[in-house]
């Protein structure tokens, strides 16, 4: 049904999301993130999806760590009595996190979905570059538009903000 | 539609659910601007994973791939302009700790 | 040819960025004709609805790229609303951002804006309405925080990071529908949701939409982020979010997957009917209680939309023709109360309403206009804002939500009583001797205030005359 290695790669998915959240130093939660990526990309090739796959892994593993690593970077560290009184308010507050999703996962592993879709439609199956360029191509527009606010975003909100330092 | 794969869904479904559930938790939490986006960033990878896997289910893997890749796209962008905000913030208030900038969660209640 | 309408404002956008001389100086002129156009055009397709311009068929640059957008009323409706809040806040824009480098982006990223709402109301495919849903919300997160102020941006973030957890449960949704029925279009997916039982699946998406655009649009229990964007926000920013990107990011997209692709499944109306008229009486509850002149309009704001989810709960006939005419009614008085704070703001230095007082000598027409605006609001006759409210309250009466009427009604009260209290506070009473030297606004903001007026008056007083077909054709949407 889900065969054992989808399994393994699901439970590793799972222990570096969790990883990632508990761990207390943001460095390493952004190390984490890039794991969670990795091997969200090996079960998206797994799953029949190769392109998808690369894409995730070079941008979601690769480019969006070392986004929040420097945005890490350019912000100032804690002190070290800041850090001791963080770390005491920091675990009572997470320390319920692997409880709750864990015992999520219990109980909708015993629960069923009523699974009842209706009568499979027969559809053509495409090739993953006519429908990107042929069929989708107002995404592919929209990416466009995405990317040039994101420009803007980094042209106004990055600029100048050494001068006002 | 491949109904000999359709018993796939439900176990991939709970994970997917755990891993939503532990970037939402991350996002009520946590008092750090940076963490909260990483929590956002773990919410979306559980929305990929459930896309990619609906398209291996009902056959359409070229259709889920093509909507993962733009969605990639998208959320590069919407991280790159938190990432501006929160920088821009660190420059006011030289923290990202929330607690440092509940100016506006009391407005509410000096204005009452 | 309504594809040029994605496609000129991107054309724009790159065309001003061009490194040519003196192009950047004509960026806000191009801007302000793009705006012109839009309310041009839409208002040509609506009153011709023959004539080659209204149909989606003869769109060669849809046919080239290949890709389908579609037109109905509701998409026109919500056209001629985002050119229109797009003229009017470049008009303000033009008094509040004085900086020539900072209007240059401003001028970018609402030309941007406006190309993502034009995707999103155009969109005839789920996803696609998503991603043009993303570049909205970009945009707005940045045009929120562009002057820099340590308040719009935590506002800023604030709006990013549950905008983000609203995507998410809408990508959910999207990926359950394709699940059902194997593709993302409009047509295909309500096809196979009306051929189909509708089993947990679709149950769960419906949901999980109806979630994700109520944050986007900022209804009561999502409402955590709209006031402070509001109210932080670039005085320009805030008529822009009031007026038409909440409405678009939330309304628009709630209206087209409850009664299009749903097919206005009977289960959801009364998820809606609480929603809706939380809502209405508790945003106008908060509105009762603020000092500051924006964080009331935006509290009222929250109150206004909710009458629309009631129109839209109702489903097809007077509710939902009442709810689509609201939001044009609400683009319009909304945003010229945002004008008018706007006027208030840049001529005294406060929003604070305890420190006004008695303006109406000193700027007669901002509080003549202001007085339109809320008495629109309130749904006094014979303005415009009165019949949109009493269709959608025909429309409940008739779908049998009784006791939700007379509520609806009744917070009608309420939202005159803040209305005048806005008013009295600030225009009426004994002018403050700090307030001596203040002047009426000028240019632009009175530009827009007038305008703005014009047509809440205008339309209340020709509703009328409009012919009841086509009240009833508003709501016949696209494969609805």
């Amino acid at each position: 049904m889900l065969g054992h290695l989808n399994l393994l790669l699901l439970i590793i998915l799972l222990v570096s999301a969790l990883w990632t959240v508990l761990t207390r130093s943001l460095i390493r939660s952004a190390i984490g993130l890039a794991l969670t990526s990795a091997v969200l990309a090996v079960i998206i090739f797994r799953l029949g999806s190769p392109l998808a796959a690369v894409c995730e892994l070079s941008v979601c593993a690769g480019l969006i760590p070392v986004l929040f690593v420097s945005t890490i970077s350019l912000t100032h560290p804690r002190t070290q009595a800041e850090k001791l009184e963080h770390r005491r308010g920091r675990l009572k507050r997470f320390i319920f996190l692997p409880f709750v999703a864990l015992g999520l996962g219990l109980f909708l592993s015993l629960m069923k979905l009523p699974l009842n879709i209706p009568s499979p439609l027969a559809q053509r199956v495409y090739d993953v570059r006519e429908v990107i360029w042929n069929m989708r191509s107002l995404d592919l527009i929209g990416q466009v538009i995405i990317f040039l606010a994101g420009v803007f975003g980094v042209v106004i909100l990055l600029k100048e903000i050494k001068s006002h330092e | 539609m491949n109904s000999a794969l359709l018993p796939m869904f439900w176990p991939f479904c709970i994970f997917v659910l755990m891993i939503l559930v532990i970037g939402f938790y991350c996002i009520l939490v946590t008092y750090n601007l940076i963490r909260a986006l990483i929590g956002v960033e773990l919410l979306m990878k559980a929305a990929t994973l459930l896309l990619i896997l609906v398209g291996y289910i009902t056959g359409q893997t070229a259709l889920a791939q093509s909507l993962v890749i733009t969605l990639i796209v998208v959320e590069v962008v919407v991280m790159v302009v938190a990432a501006g905000i929160i920088l821009r913030i660190y420059s006011h208030t030289d923290s990202v700790d929330v607690r440092d900038l509940l100016k506006l969660k009391d407005k509410d209640k000096t204005n009452a | 040819m309504f594809s040029l309408l994605i496609f000129v404002p991107l054309f724009i956008v790159m065309l001003i960025n061009m490194p040519f001389g003196g192009i950047r100086k004509s960026a806000y002129i191009l801007a302000f004709l793009l705006a012109l156009a839009q309310i041009v055009f839409t208002l040509l397709a609506f009153f011709t609805p023959l004539s080659p311009l209204s149909s989606g068929r003869q769109d060669i640059l849809g046919n080239f790229f290949n890709f389908r957008i579609g037109v109905d009323n509701l998409t026109l409706v919500l056209l001629f609303c985002i050119g229109l809040t797009l003229l009017v806040t470049l008009l303000t824009g033009r008094e509040v951002v004085v900086d020539q480098r900072q209007r240059f982006n401003f001028v970018n990223l609402l030309v941007i804006a406006m190309a993502g709402l034009n995707g999103i109301v155009l969109a005839q495919d789920i996803f696609t309405m998503y991603v043009f849903l993303e570049i909205a919300a970009v945009a707005s997160y940045i045009l929120i925080s562009f002057q820099k102020g340590i308040l719009a941006l935590e506002a800023a973030f604030k709006y990013l990071i549950l905008s983000a957890a609203a995507s998410v449960l809408m990508l959910s949704a999207i990926a359950l529908l394709v699940l059902v029925s194997g593709d993302t279009s409009f047509a295909i997916i309500s096809q196979a949701l009306r051929d189909g039982s509708g089993g947990f699946p679709v149950k769960l998406a419906l949901g999980l939409f109806v979630c994700g655009f109520a944050i986007k649009g900022g209804i009561i229990p999502f409402h955590g982020w709209l006031p402070d964007a509001y109210t932080e926000a670039p005085a320009p920013v805030s008529i822009f979010l009031a007026g038409i990107v909440t409405k678009t990011l939330g309304l628009y997209t709630l209206i087209r997957v409850v009664t299009v692709l749903f097919g206005q499944a009977a289960y959801i109306s009364q998820i809606l009917l609480v929603m809706g008229i939380l809502s209405v009486v508790f945003g106008a509850w908060m509105a009762l209680t603020q000092n500051d002149f924006k964080r009331m309009l935006a509290y009222s704001s929250i109150s206004q939309v909710g009458y629309i989810i009631l129109g839209l709960a109702c489903g097809p006939g007077w509710g939902l023709a009442g709810a689509i005419l609201h939001i044009l009614n609400h683009t319009v008085f909304k945003s010229l109360l945002f004008v008018n704070s706007a006027a208030v703001e840049t001529k005294t230095g406060t929003r604070n309403m305890d420190q006004l007082a008695g303006l109406s000598d000193r700027m007669p027409v901002t509080s003549f206009t202001s007085i339109i605006a809320s008495l629109s609001a309130a749904g006094v006759p014979p303005l415009a804002g009165f019949w949109s409210k009493l269709l959608i309250i025909i429309g409940l009466w008739q779908a049998g939500f009784k006791l939700v009427a007379v509520i609806a009604v009744l917070a009608s009260i309420i939202t005159l009583g803040y209305l005048l209290s806005i008013q009295r506070r600030v225009f009426w009473g004994k002018l403050g001797s700090e307030l001596l030297n203040v002047k009426e606004a000028k240019g632009g903001i009175m530009i827009s205030a007038v305008l703005l007026a014009a047509i809440a008056i205008g339309v209340g007083l020709a509703f009328p005359f409009i012919p009841a077909a086509m009240l009833n054709s508003l709501s016949s949407l696209l494969g609805g």
